[in-house]
Parts: structure tokens; C-alpha cells; sequence
């Protein structure tokens, strides 16, 4: 069996499953029952000057009969007293002494961070992390994503946190920035340890109608708020990958986090720990069995003996899009005992890419007035003969020559396994854009007189 | 492997709910609610984590998923096909409330099953406890007997399991309709299970009270060299009606002649234009379908009260009629016609009325309930039976009277399902385990 355990800037995790700060690190309670449960580490709801809250708080976004998934949240920081956070936490690491406990942190002078600091660690914090993420309500204030959008002012306090603070410091990232990069270079060069990411992305989850009041409701008004769930994880990893190639140190991965392969592929693409919120919101803390079992497994398969060796195995296959080779092809390949003739594939790539799939028995002038613009002689004309298939239909046909290799029709193909894309590369040798414009071959022709002629083309 | 011959009976009836393919399975995964409070749990016998494999399944985490079924239940791969999962888990699922199919679980099950022990035949094997020195002995080589010995082993102990029969598996090797599980399959299962540690299956031995002749043990001899005796015997020779004629060919045991469908090499029914299966519980519903899936053109089940009465689940009824299966109601057996020998057809006389006829038909199959072999149990000094012939033990622990004899599956209950057994079983081995203060797995 794999070895779950992981070191994150010196500190001993039993797994890399943290939960995220939010509603599920709001007690002392909590956190002890997160961990009886399984959870490795929890980032404890962030602290500072107690606030107050409004209700209602959260908005969802289902899809289809899919439930919440994406949650928009318009709470702010903890409204408990910091004495009984304090407390807690103390207890929860008497408790729990070999679990990772993080004090996330947000307030505003130096002279506060410095008392705050000194509290946390007083109880036993294994590192701290900085809330320069939240976009809603403390930005306003001057704190959160105010501070996490501005890497000059981020570099500051950060640096009055290093001053102060003798346990690892993990800065929080929001994802409300053009370019990554810079807050995670400003965290670097300011001597964070580590930075975890992503905080809620801005958001308004909709509006309700009869009201005329966006969601969620607070009286008669409500406010932006920060969006979550599986439906930012693509933002997330997007982001963790950005930030992967200029953050040389650990970092905690964050954003749509609901399963082991969720987790796997935040820690692919270079998180050491992740971070979980929404997830345990919808669920509890039970997910957590799942998670470790199927990471553990997955890295059984592979020959990994620890869950380390899976962090950033995938970082250096995300490249710029210059890097890409031009030669790699693929086309698609529809399995004839599969397919049930719903033509969602054709309709996909008539109106939605390359108009390449035919649908046999169709005179050339039909194929015109649909909107085909190459004409394949021979298109074979098989029955659709799979379970659940419409009665007399025939099976699509790929005109590979015209096939652009896009996926569209194996995306939207309801029966998986059906459409699969198949190598066929243009040469054996790879060429890339970058290449390209090295060589001097990157006009490609059919273009703008102005540009031709600036690149002495004629 | 006992190998079984091709050309039996059973062959010819396909699976009627086969394996999910993995994208069936994750949609069908996907729509389970993933309730905290289950209700489906709660109408488990085993109290499978239902919630928490069909999650497994929407994750991926097909081994996981597998982990948790077998954690309360052993049996889970044959308890995934033939439950009757329309009046357990299924019957009492959320969905059923919102005018929707509820969850197929014991197809998710099945799924989940099957696959994580093909990916990984050790998957169980691998949290077995070190060697405690002790051993016991199950009698019947039964669901109940095997769930035992399985947790039994996987605790560290040393079983033997001692079967009567050339094969084990019990009635669900023997008895479960071939649609649902065939012979094949519930031999796999015997082969999972004695894989699962120190476990020696001995086939074609039989306890006795008494005096032991060829093939056959001793009570008593059980009782002398093992730490603990499981006794998961089940039920005994199909009952007869009593009635005049009875004896000879072509008037059948209903478990007796499923057995031969199942097992027996060349069997053929040419010649039965017409079945009577008489009696209301599901051995005779499903001895009735059996018999007109495999063509046997007019099949009727002759029984003595009205529908509603009946102890077979009316869903099989519901299904037993698709398949052809007549119902003739009200009607007492009163005796078996032949003529030269051969059965012509069977004498009844209608309950309401009295009044009396002939039913042409060219076989007849008693299905009204099977005999004690408990006999045996209370051989065992302080074993008590009650007034049914069932073994009396405590709901717990399944201990009965004598502290180092436990008993489970249907010689207890009297006869219900194999998940029942696989629950007694489980119950047992973890109050064996105990009485030798250890820790159960
Ligand atoms: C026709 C039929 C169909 C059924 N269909 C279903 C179904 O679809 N789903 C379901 O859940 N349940 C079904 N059942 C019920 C289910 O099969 C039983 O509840 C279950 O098998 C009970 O398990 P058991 O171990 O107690 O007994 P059994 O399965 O009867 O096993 C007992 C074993 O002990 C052996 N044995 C008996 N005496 C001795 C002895 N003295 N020495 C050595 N060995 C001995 C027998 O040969 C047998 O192999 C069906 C039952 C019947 C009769
Ligand atoms: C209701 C709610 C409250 C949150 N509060 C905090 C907070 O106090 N501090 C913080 O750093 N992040 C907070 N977050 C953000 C989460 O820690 C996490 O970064 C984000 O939800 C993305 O992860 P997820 O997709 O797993 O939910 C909050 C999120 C939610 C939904
Ligand atoms: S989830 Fe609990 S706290 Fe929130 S609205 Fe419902 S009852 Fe109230
Ligand atoms: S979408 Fe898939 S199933 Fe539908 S026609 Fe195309 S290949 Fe066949
Ligand atoms: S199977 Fe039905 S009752 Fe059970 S957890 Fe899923 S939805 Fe809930």
C-alpha cells in the first residue's frame, strides 16, 4: 500500500486531504470530528477581528438533476471570539497531535498581524495561512482579494508576516487577477513558503424573478458573492498550473475538489496537499473514506510507494500552446455496434465544427442544402444494429480527410466508447508553432494584404 | 475448480439483469442521492453502506466500493443477483415515493463486485488476521456455513467446512434460479470465499448423529476436536402432499427437480406439454418460470387459496405471468392420476366449492415447503429446537444452548434468503471470534 503521508514545508500530513477554510473548520467540534473521520489536516475558518454575518448566505447552481454544482457564498470571515477559536484549537491539537492544523488569518496593520500571529502559534498552529482571497465584504475593507489583486501591497504584508511568524506561511491566492503569476512571484520574493490556491471566484449565481433581487436573498438586496464547487475546478487547475511553473516551493491545491481523481489530478499537476470545502458542504465529512482509498489504489496501480511521487508528474506536459506539436492528428472513429443512430454527433459537427459527418443515402445536392462542403464518394450505409437504437437509422460517417480531430463528436456522443479519436499523424517528425516562427514558416497563407506585405511575403 | 458439464438445463436461460458496462454503472451511480439516513440500509439484512458503495461507484472506486459491500456482507456477489431486492434494499428506496425506479442496487452491487475481484483477486485476502490457532468446523457447505468460515478466516482461525453434496454452495448452487445465478457463478463464490484464508472445504461429507458409515462424521467427533461448530445445514428433502399417486416419475420435490435443472448432465423436458407446480411460495413461482422459460409450452401453478394469499413476492407473480405461468386459485390437490405408470393428471378439489375435477398434465411439482434436518443440531448436548423444528439461538450472536455451537441461515430461520444466511453467518464468527477473546475483523 502507497504511503498517503506528505511533508508540506517540513510539516508531517497524514494524507494530503485538508479541508479548506470555510463553514466546515468553524469548531473545535468540527475539526475533531473531520479528523475521527479521516481528514488529514483543516485550515481553520479564518480568523481575525469577529465580524457579523447576513442571512441568507449561499446561492447554488445545479445542472440538470445535478445539485449544487457550483455554490456562491456571502459569508465573511469568522464571527466567533477569537478567544474561543483560540481554545479550540488548542484542544483539537491536544487532541490531535499528529494532524496538520493551519490558522488562516486576516486583519489589517502590522501590529494586529503580529498579535494574531503570536496567538495562533501560542495554541500550536503547524503553519499559517493567509487569506488574501476572499472577494466579497473584507475587500471592501481593505483585506482579502484587495490585498491578493495588488502584489505590491501583498509583498508588504507578507512581509510583516515573515517578520513575525516562526512556523511555515502559506499565502492564499484569489482567482480574481488577469495573470497569476504575479501575486505567486510577489508571495516568492516576499519569502512565503508556500501558497495555496484558489479562494472563490466573483460571482452573482442569479436573480430571483418575482423578486427582481439577485441571489442569494438578504432582504431586499444582495450582494456579489465567491462561487465554488466542481464548477470552478477547471479554473482552479488551470490557475495551480500557471502558478506551478514560477512557485518553486509547496502548494496547496484548492477549487471543485470532490474526489480521489479530483485530488490526483490537482496533485499531477503540482499540489503537494489539497483542499476541500464545498464538497464536504454537500456531503460531509464522510467523503473523505472514498478519497483515501481510491488515491491510495490509484497509486497501487501506477508503482507509486508515496503520494509525493504523484506531486507535478504532470507539470512539465502543461506547456504553451506554441510548444504543441502540429504534426499530431487525430480523427473520429464511430464503433458501428455502438452506435444508436441519434445523429447528435452529425448535428454537433454540421453546426458546431467542420461539417465532416455524413449521414448515408443523402444525394450531393441534399448534402449542399445541409451544409456539407466536401462530397466523399462511397459513404457506406450500415443500419444501426446497437440496443436502444432508433429504428432505421443509419450509423453517421466520418469523412476523415475533412475531420479536424476537434473531439466535438465524441464529447457529445451519449453512448461512451462509441466515438473514439484515433491517432493519424500528418508526419512522424514533430513540428511547433514555435518552430515555425524560428524556421520563418509561420505566415500561413490566405491572410491580410497588410501583413503579407509587412512580412515582404510577396 | 469442480468443473460442471456444459449441456445442463440451466445453460439455456440467459442472465435477466447482466453486468452493467462501467458507463451504465456511473450513470446509474450518479443518480443515487447519496441520502446520510439511508433507508435502503435499514431494509438491508446485512446493512450493507449502500450510500457509500454506489458513491465509490460514481468515483471510479470500484475496489473501494467492492470494501465496503463485503465488510458487512461476503456474499455480496451472489447476494447482488439473487436478492430480492424489490422488497429489500430497492423496495425502500427514496425514489420509489417520486413516481421514479428506484436505484438498482443489486446491479451496482453486482457491478462493483464483480469487477474489483477481477482487477484484484486478493483484495480481501489482504487484511486477514495472523493465525490464532484455532479451528472450527461449519456443517453444510451453505451461504450461511461459507459467510461464516469466510469471516472466520479472515479473524486468522483455521475452518473446515464439511459439505454432503459433491459441491458446495448450497441452494445457490443448487436451488436459485438460473436467471439469476447460475451454478458457475455460485461456485466462483465458493472458490472466493475458501481463498480468503486458512479454509478446507471437505465435499461429500456428511455429519451424523449416530453411526458413521462411508463418507460420513460424527457429531460427536465434531464436537471433541474443534474450538467452535457452526451448523448452517438449511432445510431438508422437498414435503410431500401425501395424496394418492404421488410416488414415481413424473410427480417431482419442486427443489429436488430444480436441483437436477441445474446440476444434471443432458436432462431434457420433451414430452411435458403441460407443468402443474403446486403451491404459492416462490419455489413454486420459480419453479414455474424455470420451466416456461425453457419451453415447456402451458405451465400452471395450482394453489389453495387466492392470490392474495400467497407468500410468493407478487413481483415474481407480476413476472411469472409474463413469462406464461397460468395461476389456478382455490384449488386442493387431492391426487396424482396415472395411467400405465405415466402422470395423466393431478385430481383437485376447489376450496370454495368442493367442488372436484381433473387438471390434464404430464408432470406435477410439489412446492409446498421444505423438511428439518435439525435433528442433527440438537444432537449437540443443550442445542434446543423449537416447535417448527427451527434451531433456537440467541439474535446476537446466533450462540444456541451449547456455548461452543453456533447456527445460522435457514435451519434457523426456517427458510428465507440467502442475505439472511450471509447475516447469520457474519453475526456468528464475529461472536466466535469474541468467545475466543480476540478481535474480530
Ligand atoms: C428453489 C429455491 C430458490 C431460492 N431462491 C432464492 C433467491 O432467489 N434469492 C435468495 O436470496 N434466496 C433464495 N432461496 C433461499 C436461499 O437459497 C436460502 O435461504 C439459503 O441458501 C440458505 O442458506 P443456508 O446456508 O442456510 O442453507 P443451504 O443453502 O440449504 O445450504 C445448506 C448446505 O448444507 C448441506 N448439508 C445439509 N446437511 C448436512 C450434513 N448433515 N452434513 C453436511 N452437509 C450438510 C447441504 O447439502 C447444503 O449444501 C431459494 C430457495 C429455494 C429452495
Ligand atoms: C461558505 C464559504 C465560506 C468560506 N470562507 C472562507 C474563509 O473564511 N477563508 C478562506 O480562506 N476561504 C473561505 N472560503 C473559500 C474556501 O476555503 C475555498 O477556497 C473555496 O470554497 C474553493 O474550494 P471548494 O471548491 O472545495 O469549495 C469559503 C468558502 C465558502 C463556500
Ligand atoms: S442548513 Fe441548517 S443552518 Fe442552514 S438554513 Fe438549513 S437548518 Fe438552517
Ligand atoms: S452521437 Fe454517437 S450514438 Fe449518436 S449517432 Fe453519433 S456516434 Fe452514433
Ligand atoms: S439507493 Fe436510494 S435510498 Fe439508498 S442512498 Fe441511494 S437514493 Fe438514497
Amino acid at each position: 500500500m502507497a504511503d498517503l503521508s506528505i511533508e508540506f514545508c517540513g510539516v508531517k500530513s497524514p494524507n494530503p486531504f485538508w479541508l479548506a477554510s470555510a463553514p466546515p473548520t468553524n469548531t473545535g467540534d468540527q475539526v475533531k470530528r473531520a479528523f475521527a473521520a479521516g481528514w488529514g489536516g483543516a485550515v481553520w475558518k479564518t480568523l481575525g477581528n469577529p465580524i457579523v454575518n447576513v442571512s441568507s448566505r449561499f446561492g447554488g447552481v445545479d445542472y440538470g438533476s445535478t445539485r449544487m454544482m457550483g455554490l456562491n457564498n456571502i459569508e465573511l470571515i469568522t464571527d466567533r471570539p477569537l478567544q474561543v477559536n483560540l481554545d479550540e484549537m488548542a484542544d483539537v491539537k491536544k487532541h490531535y497531535p499528529d494532524h496538520t492544523l493551519i490558522a488562516s488569518l486576516m486583519v489589517d496593520t502590522r501590529e494586529e498581524w503580529h498579535e494574531i500571529i503570536q496567538k495562533v502559534e501560542d495554541v500550536g498552529s503547524d503553519m499559517l495561512e493567509l487569506n488574501f482571497g476572499c472577494p466579497h465584504g473584507m475587500c471592501e475593507r481593505g483585506m482579502g482579494s484587495a490585498v491578493g489583486a495588488e502584489p505590491e501591497v501583498l509583498k508588504t504584508i507578507v512581509g510583516w508576516v515573515m517578520e513575525k511568524a516562526n512556523v511555515p506561511v502559506i499565502v492564499k491566492l484569489t482567482p480574481n487577477v488577469g495573470d497569476i503569476a504575479e501575486p505567486a512571484r510577489a508571495a516568492l520574493e516576499a519569502g512565503a513558503d508556500a501558497v495555496s490556491l484558489i479562494n472563490t471566484v466573483k460571482s452573482i449565481v442569479g436573480v430571483d424573478l418575482d423578486r427582481m433581487v439577485p441571489l442569494p436573498v438578504v432582504g431586499n438586496g444582495s450582494s456579489n458573492g465567491g462561487y465554488c464547487g466542481p464548477a470552478v475546478k477547471p479554473i482552479a487547475l488551470h490557475l495551480l498550473g500557471q502558478t506551478a511553473k514560477v512557485f518553486p516551493k509547496p502548494i496547496s491545491g484548492i477549487g471543485g475538489i470532490s474526489t480521489w481523481r479530483d485530488a490526483a489530478e490537482f496533485m499531477a499537476l503540482g499540489s503537494t496537499s489539497v483542499q476541500v470545502c464545498t464538497a464536504v458542504m454537500h456531503y460531509g465529512y464522510r467523503i473523505v473514506e472514498d478519497m483515501i482509498e481510491g488515491l491510495s489504489d490509484f497509486l497501487d496501480e501506477k508503482g507509486m510507494d508515496s503520494a509525493m511521487d504523484l506531486v507535478g508528474k504532470a507539470v512539465p506536459q502543461y506547456k504553451d500552446w506554441g510548444d504543441l506539436d502540429l504534426n499530431y492528428h487525430v480523427v473520429a472513429d464511430i464503433d458501428p455496434d455502438k452506435c444508436i443512430g441519434c445523429q447528435l454527433c452529425f448535428v454537433a459537427c454540421m453546426d458546431g465544427s467542420h461539417q465532416c459527418i455524413h449521414i448515408p443515402g443523402m444525394s450531393d445536392e441534399d448534402k449542399k442544402k445541409a451544409g456539407h462542403v466536401a462530397f466523399p464518394t462511397d459513404v457506406p450505409d450500415r443500419p444501426v444494429t446497437a440496443k436502444g437504437g432508433t429504428p432505421g437509422a443509419r450509423i453517421p460517417y466520418v469523412h476523415e480527410e475533412e475531420c479536424v480531430g476537434c473531439n466535438l463528436c465524441a464529447l457529445v456522443c451519449p453512448v461512451e466508447g462509441t466515438i473514439t479519436m484515433v491517432e493519424k499523424r500528418k508526419a512522424p517528425e514533430s513540428e511547433t508553432w514555435n518552430d515555425r516562427v524560428a524556421a520563418g514558416k509561420d505566415l500561413v497563407p490566405g491572410g491580410l494584404d497588410a501583413t503579407r506585405k509587412a512580412r515582404g511575403a510577396d | 475448480m469442480t468443473r460442471l458439464p456444459d449441456d445442463r438445463l440451466e445453460t439455456k436461460l440467459p442472465d435477466k439483469a447482466p453486468l452493467y458496462t462501467r458507463p451504465e454503472a456511473i450513470t446509474e451511480a450518479n443518480r443515487c442521492i447519496y441520502c446520510v439516513d439511508a433507508p435502503c440500509v435499514q431494509a438491508c439484512p446485512t446493512g450493507i453502506d449502500i450510500p457509500t458503495f454506489i458513491h465509490k461507484i460514481a468515483t471510479d472506486n470500484v475496489k473501494g466500493s467492492a470494501r465496503t459491500i463485503f465488510a458487512a456482507n461476503l456474499l455480496g456477489t451472489s447476494c447482488a443477483r439473487v436478492c430480492p431486492v424489490e422488497v429489500l434494499c430497492a423496495g425502500s428506496c427514496v425514489y420509489n415515493h417520486w413516481g421514479r425506479e428506484p436505484i438498482a442496487i443489486g446491479r451496482l452491487q453486482r457491478y462493483a463486485t464483480e469487477n474489483a475481484i477481477a482487477q484484484d483477486a486478493e483484495l480481501l485476502s489482504k487484511t486477514r488476521k495472523p493465525a490464532t490457532g484455532k479451528t472450527i468446523a461449519c456443517i453444510g457447505g451453505g451461504p450461511a456455513s461459507l459467510a461464516a468460515a469466510g469471516h472466520l478466516a479472515l479473524d486468522g482461525h483455521t475452518v473446515h467446512v464439511y459439505e454432503k453434496r459433491a459441491v458446495a454452495g448450497g441452494l445457490n448452487t443448487t436451488g436459485v434460479a438460473p436467471y439469476k445465478l447460475h451454478s458457475e457463478a455460485s461456485l466462483a463464490e465458493v472458490e472466493l470465499i475458501l481463498a480468503l484464508g486458512d479454509i478446507e472445504l471437505k465435499t461429500g461429507v456428511e455429519i451424523v448423529d449416530g453411526e458413521a458409515g462411508e463418507g460420513q462424521v460424527l457429531v460427536a467427533k465434531l464436537a471433541a476436536d474443534y474450538d467452535a461448530v457452526f451448523i448452517g445445514i438449511g432445510l431438508g428433502p422437498d414435503n410431500a402432499l401425501g395424496v394418492e399417486g404421488e410416488e414415481g416419475e413424473g410427480s417431482v420435490g419442486a427443489v429436488e427437480y430444480i436441483e437436477r435443472l441445474k446440476l444434471e448432465s443432458g436432462m431434457g423436458l420433451d414430452g411435458i406439454g403441460t407443468a402443474l407446480v403446486v403451491g404459492g411460495g416462490n419455489t413454486a413461482i420459480d419453479i414455474a418460470r424455470e420451466l416456461a422459460q425453457l419451453g415447456v409450452p402451458d405451465v400452471a401453478m395450482v394453489y389453495r387459496k387466492t392470490e392474495a394469499a400467497m407468500s410468493g413476492y407478487h413481483h415474481e407473480m407480476v413476472d411469472a405471468r409474463k413469462d406464461g405461468v397460468r395461476l389456478v386459485e382455490n384449488r386442493q390437490p387431492t391426487g396424482v392420476v396415472r395411467e400405465g405408470g405415466k402422470v395423466t393428471g393431478l385430481k383437485v378439489k376447489a376450496t370454495d366449492t368442493g367442488a372436484e375435477e381433473t387438471l390434464a398434465c404430464d408432470l406435477v411439482a410439489m412446492a409446498i415447503g421444505q423438511s428439518r434436518l435439525t435433528k442433527l443440531a440438537a444432537a449437540f448436548g443443550g442445542v434446543e429446537l423449537d416447535g417448527k423444528g427451527r434451531v433456537q439461538v440467541d439474535p446476537a450472536t446466533h450462540r444456541t444452548g451449547n456455548p461452543k455451537v453456533y447456527a445460522g441461515g435457514d435451519c434457523v430461520n426456517g427458510g428465507k434468503e440467502v442475505v439472511n444466511a450471509a447475516q447469520h453467518g457474519k453475526l456468528a464468527a464475529r461472536a466466535i471470534t469474541a468467545s475466543f477473546g480476540g478481535e474480530e475483523n
